[in-house]
């Protein structure tokens, strides 16, 4: 254990590992993201309180509904309340709300659907809301069928739902595989975001812990026993086994506290769908009996595969950037005008993942996962959709460049920045040290 | 043990070093010396390999300096820090093994430089909460823990406090007497004359005079002689350079072409002469003086 590279690797994952922010943040991060998972799912379930809801009901459209067992309707004579006198009995009874439904001129069904009033004690829930809405909807409409001669009976046996199964034709006969577009863009969007995650994180650790050494003028000690870029790949790579460890005990964590939650504390909620977030693909779609096809017409081997070699070519690619940004700074305050230009292409291509994910062979798609800045992200978004293995080759092989490229640069960045100290350094400057 | 023969480095237009010749005796204690910016530091790291020079060779004893030589070389550089999350004994330990020791002989070389300099206590703790001083100390010890031949130290006693720099002084000096070769470099010149046998003076990346320390003072010995008396009797009418009032009486320098023997006479029969030499030049002035004419041919 003397290489010096190894050394190098020891310590910055040894110092690291060893924090108690490591700690905290590594069994932290999968209780809050399984509680991102979880928490919504359990307040969706979490039913209101039972209510009793007076009705006064002037064209007796809602009657006989009785309501359920958590919103009970009792109904108010209207020969002997008026609004005014129903709110006053709402103020004095035990109930929780009042309903109005006048009944207008000629009951006309416009009229009454405009003008219904509901009054709580206390805000009105929106479960409540919901119930008294669905309840009204469906009984106007068949009061307006009713009023053009329809049988609402006939209408309901009318209503078709129609669901399409979409395949993908295979260049071979026999070869036709069930389309699961909404899981692949789900496994794409998940996979994209995670790199982006992990690449933003950890490369700022990298530029962080370059700094610290210049800071601490601990730097020249060490380049008088190694290499600088024997340093800068030490430090590298041992963030880097920081990252995979601490990912690794996320993914673990979190399927454990996800299974156990789901399989034995609230079975019941995870049979719903649990709402995600606003802008993600939408996987209700999936059709139950059709998952397993689906799921067995994504090349788990490549997206596995690729994810795995975009995690660290990404991780690679930007923090050998960002050690290069560190050592040109004294601080990382100064940091910022510096950041903005390396970050953009990693931020372009997280905002573009819904284009991509939506058009996963387009243009935009091809380009975006070929430039080696933007195709950790880009191109594994594309993966789960399928890729001719040219261009995952295509890909690849200017990935890789692109990291011995940035690499050579990057050493002859740092190799002069960390012995400069007090001095604001500009754009063309870097460029010059280039040429040292 | 270095040698060092048309070195050039060049940092964009700015010239470091425009190919500078030293020969830096086995076993010396040298003093490296010059302005800021006159070219020390960069020569350093070259010795170091943290940077390569542009044309020019470096010898290590007999041999064109190789990468291994690292591991005999000791450096404690201008711009010095430890990692301050550290615990002190983790970080000499990782430094040593950086420059190829054992776990094991690493740990027991840093226990006894630990007791030598009474430092014990500090191995458990973090580097920042040491002191300066304290810092200080273990920075020296993870620059000689490897037993190196050659120890390099920039400004070494700038930012020290005058009990570590005896301390460190005296550490240096038994360092050299079992062989090592020492090399100061600093600005502050009159910092090592006590210290150093050999010098070399750098201005604007040239090498302007070079070798053993008494040697050059000698050599540019230019005809000051300092008279001690018991008061200024005699003195009036003459070009004195420096005069002071001592407890023993007065001192004064004077400047003169030759042997001042009229001038002894002189103040023999006037005054009582206390003591009379022949100034030797500390090393600043022999610097101001090559900076101002030049450096003296050898035979003058």
């Amino acid at each position: 254990m003397n290489s010096p590279i190894l050394l190098i690797i020891q310590r910055e994952f040894l110092t690291r590992v060893r924090k108690k922010t490591f700690l905290l943040m590594t069994l932290l991060a999968p209780v809050l993201l399984a509680a991102v998972m979880i928490v919504p799912g359990l307040l969706a379930s979490m039913p209101e309180e039972d209510k009793t809801i007076l009705v006064l009901d002037e064209p007796s459209i809602l009657l006989p509904e009785e309501g359920t067992s958590q919103f009970a309707l009792d109904y108010l004579n209207p020969g002997e309340f008026d609004l005014e006198l129903a709110k006053q009995f709402l103020r004095e009874s035990d109930k929780d709300a009042l309903l109005y439904i006048p009944a207008g001129n000629g009951w006309d069904p416009d009229f009454i659907k405009r003008n219904i009033l509901l009054y709580g004690k206390e805000d009105i829930g929106i479960d409540l809301q919901r119930f008294i809405e669905r309840q009204l909807e469906e009984k106007i409409n068949n009061q307006k069928l009713i009023q053009q001669g329809v049988d609402p009976e006939v209408v309901t046996q009318t209503k078709t739902q129609v669901s399409v199964k979409s395949f993908t034709l295979g260049e071979e006969e026999g070869n036709e595989e069930t389309s699961a577009t909404p899981l692949k863009m789900g496994l794409g969007y998940i996979a994209g975001i995670l790199i982006y995650f992990f690449i933003f994180f950890y490369a700022v650790q990298v530029m962080r812990g370059v700094i610290e050494e210049k800071t601490s003028r601990i730097v020249e000690v060490i380049i008088s026993s190694v290499r600088p870029r024997q340093l800068m790949m030490g430090k590298i790579l041992g963030i880097g086994l920081v990252g995979v460890v601490q990912f690794l005990i996320w993914v673990i964590l979190s399927g454990t506290i996800y299974t156990v939650v789901s399989t034995f504390i609230y079975p019941e909620i995870f049979a719903q769908q649990v709402p995600m977030a606003p802008d993600a693909p939408d996987l209700s779609q999936v059709d139950q009996g059709n998952i397993f096809a689906m799921i067995n017409s994504i090349n788990f081997p490549v997206v596995l595969g690729g994810f795995v070699f975009y995690f660290f070519g990404g991780y690679f690619l930007y923090s050998a950037l960002f050690a290069a940004l560190g050592s040109a700074i004294d601080q990382e305050a100064d940091s910022q005008q510096f950041m903005l230009p390396v970050t953009a292409p990693m931020i372009i291509a997280i905002t573009t993942a819904m284009n991509i994910v939506q058009d996963p062979n387009g243009p935009m798609a091809f380009w975006m996962s070929m430039i080696p800045l933007t195709s950790p992200i880009s191109m594994m978004i594309r993966l789960p959709f399928g890729v001719p293995i040219w261009q995952m080759a295509l890909s690849a092989s200017l990935l890789i460049a692109t990291f011995f490229g940035v690499v050579a640069l990057a050493g002859k960045i740092y190799r002069v920045g960390i012995l400069m100290y007090g001095k604001k350094v500009t754009w063309k400057e870097l460029f010059k040290w280039l040429r040292y | 043990m270095i040698r060092a023969e048309n070195v050039t480095k060049q940092y964009g237009p700015k010239v470091a070093l425009g190919g500078i010749n030293l020969n830096i005796p086995k076993g010396s204690i040298y003093g490296l010396l010059g302005p800021n910016g006159a070219g020390k530091t960069s020569f350093i790291r070259i010795m170091n390999q943290i940077t390569a020079p542009d044309s020019g060779t470096v010898y290590f004893g007999n041999r064109e300096l190789a990468p291994n030589d690292i591991a005999r070389i000791g450096y404690l550089p201008e711009e010095r820090g430890l990692y301050k999350k550290m615990k002190v004994g983790e970080q000499v330990l990782y430094l040593a093994k950086l420059k190829g020791l054992s776990a094991a002989e690493a740990k027991s070389r840093a226990k006894e430089w630990f007791v030598r300099l009474e430092m014990e206590s500090f191995w458990e703790k973090k580097v920042e909460d040491l002191s300066k001083g304290m810092a200080q100390k273990v920075q020296f010890v993870t620059t000689v823990l490897h037993k190196p031949e050659l120890l390099i130290f920039d400004e070494p006693f700038t930012g020290f406090d005058p009990i570590n720099t005896n301390l460190i002084k005296k550490e240096i000096k038994r360092l050299n007497q079992e062989g090592a070769t020492v090399i100061f470099s600093t600005h502050r010149m009159e910092s090592v004359e006590e210290i150093c046998d050999h010098i070399g003076l750098i201005n604007n990346g040239e090498v302007m005079v070079e070798g053993p320390l008494l040697d050059i003072r000698k050599h540019y010995m230019n005809g000051t002689y300092a008279f001690t008396t018991k008061d200024e009797q005699g003195f009036e009418g003459k070009d004195v350079l420096e005069r002071d009032h001592v407890h023993t009486g007065y001192t004064a320098t004077i400047k003169a072409n030759e042997y001042p023997s009229g001038l002894i006479q002189e103040l023999a029969s006037k005054n009582q002469l206390l003591g009379f030499e022949e100034v030797l030049p500390s090393v600043s002035d022999v610097f101001i003086d090559i900076v101002q004419n030049g450096p003296k041919p050898k035979d003058s």
